[in-house]
């Protein structure tokens, strides 16, 4: 039973870091992909091409005074960013980053929550992002905050619905909420060549599910939150200092864990093709699985920032539109099409 | 003391606690707060229970939607005077006073003449009443009829909110 606890400490211990370097990764990234895709260098002072830049600027967070606005509600203003970053960096706990793998002669199970509701889990944590938003934006007790904030309560609400009907679709083709299972459904292969990922079985629930994910991590073309030529900075307009920072470091986590669960609902997981004929041994095919679903990760990461650097950002109300009027009855019609074929199957 | 329960103590004293000061919080957004923590600390009561989707479906409709919305409509009607919203009208909490009492005396009464087979004493068909294929199954066999009629009731519902908006708009 000790076993147990300490396997799971050690997966624990072993995400955050990957994710806190990984956020550094991105985020430098992220910079370098937007100054090369409009003309300029972007940072490349601080060590070899500006890799170390964000240590830098987290060094200037830390040293900043941490300003909280006279009338602001303090302690609400405090709890805002808290929210933020454990909804963001729990909701992995439930992805599985590779199948089984055998360790100091027991088998352990590459996931750091084995929750038979899975799909439920990372649902309903998810859901609790917003209150991180609203909250900033209520707290901070100035006007372009607020809008921020009952804007983001108004889109995470549109675009949780399309999110979880496009999920339904995926759930009725492998018939479990087990993230693993369902990464495992996906492991067989169409008419012997094509691998059975959900992207060829449910195209449609792939690109309403991506959609929502851009809504639901606040990246362009959905971050009205925080649209800057309209409010400031949206939520954030009255941080500072290492506050302001744990809502960037939620911004990026949430980025990762939307790529991961977009992997793992769609792309296969930790499955690379014909991997199984290589005829490697149990423990390095186990290695090579975690690393595919690094390098999946990584790819839906960086079509996260191109996105972000591509298409301007949507009005209120054509957001409002896209939601209610596009996704959502695309996303129903999914759910019944892929229970027509079931039926006829 | 078990872990379970101790988690079992610990989230009683954090659902009561939080629900004692959603009644007594002047603030309507600090209220729904706390109303908030008492749903994940229900939450955290069905999951001691083996009810996981319950316990999930609990955060994910209350605390991740429902509540989400009466933070938009407090949040939006901005209100700046708490004391408008502190009525004086008697009769109300008088009317209030008395179910409480009466709802305190039927606890009491259960809580006296305990019938043996409450539900913890049930607790091996527990572990697979909750699970989510056992609910699905229930809720499209024996409880179909009902199931039914509560979506319909529900679509009534959507219907008259777009009916109530779109009178506006004319």
């Amino acid at each position: 039973m000790d076993n147990v606890y300490l396997v799971s400490v050690v997966k624990f211990v072993m995400y955050v870091a990957i994710v806190l370097i990984s956020v550094i990764l991105i985020g430098w990234l992220e910079r370098r992909i937007s100054a090369f895709m409009q003309n300029r260098t972007g940072p490349n002072r601080v060590g070899p091409f500006g890799l170390l830049q964000i240590l830098i600027d987290v060094v200037k967070l830390l040293l900043k005074e941490d300003i909280v606005p006279k009338s602001a509600n303090k302690r609400i203003h405090d709890l805002a960013p808290i929210i933020s970053i454990a909804v963001a960096l729990s909701t992995f706990a439930v992805v599985p980053f590779g199948n089984t793998i055998e360790m100091f002669g027991s088998e352990v199970k590459l996931m750091i929550a084995d929750v038979n509701v899975g799909i439920l889990y990372m649902l309903s944590i998810t859901s609790l992002g917003v209150y991180g938003l609203t909250l900033a934006g209520w707290a901070s007790n100035n006007k372009y905050s607020l809008l921020g904030g009952l804007r983001s309560s108004a889109q995470m609400i549109s675009y949780e619905l399309s999110m979880g009907l496009s999920i339904i679709g995926v759930l009725m083709v492998s018939g479990t909420l087990r993230l693993d299972q369902i990464v495992l459904h996906q492991t067989s292969y169409l008419g012997g060549w094509l691998p059975a990922w959900n992207i060829f079985l449910q195209p449609v629930a792939f690109i309403t599910f991506a959609v929502a994910a851009f809504a639901e991590t606040n990246r362009l073309p959905f971050d009205l939150p925080e649209a800057e030529p309209e409010l400031v900075a949206g939520y954030h307009t009255e941080y500072t200092g290492l506050k302001f920072g744990l809502f960037m470091l939620a911004e990026y986590s949430n980025v990762i864990t939307a790529s991961a669960v977009i992997v793992t609902l769609f792309l296969g997981g930790w499955h690379l093709p014909y991997a199984e004929y290589l005829g490697l041994s149990p423990f390095g095919l186990s290695i090579l699985q975690i690393l595919t679903f690094c390098v999946k990760v990584a790819l839906v990461i960086l079509f996260f920032i191109v996105v972000r650097w591509t298409i301007p950002r949507f009005r209120y109300d054509q957001l409002m539109n896209l939601g209610w009027k596009v996704m959502l009855p695309v996303a129903i019609a999914n759910v019944l099409v892929t229970g027509l074929v079931l039926l006829v199957i | 003391m078990t872990l379970q329960s101790f988690l079992f103590y610990l989230l009683a004293v954090i659902s009561v606690g939080s629900a004692l000061l959603m009644v007594t919080r002047r603030n309507p957004v600090i209220a729904a707060l706390y109303l908030i923590l008492n749903f994940f600390a229900l939450g955290g009561l069905y999951l001691t229970l083996h009810a996981q989707f319950i316990a999930f479906i609990q955060i994910l409709v209350y605390a991740g939607a429902i509540m989400v919305l009466f933070l938009f409509v407090i949040m939006l009607l901005n209100l700046g005077d708490v004391k408008q919203l502190t009525e004086r009208v008697s009769y109300k909490k008088i009317i209030a006073a008395g179910l409480s009492f009466a709802l305190l005396m039927e606890m009491l009464y259960i809580f006296v003449y305990a019938p043996s087979d409450l539900p913890t004493s049930r607790f091996e068909q527990a572990a697979t009443i909750g699970t989510v294929e056992y609910i699905g199954k229930q809720l499209y066999t024996t409880f179909l009829f009902p199931f039914e009629v509560a979506s319909v009731l529900l679509l009534a519902a959507i219907v008259g909110a777009v009916i109530l908006a779109k009178r506006r708009l004319n």
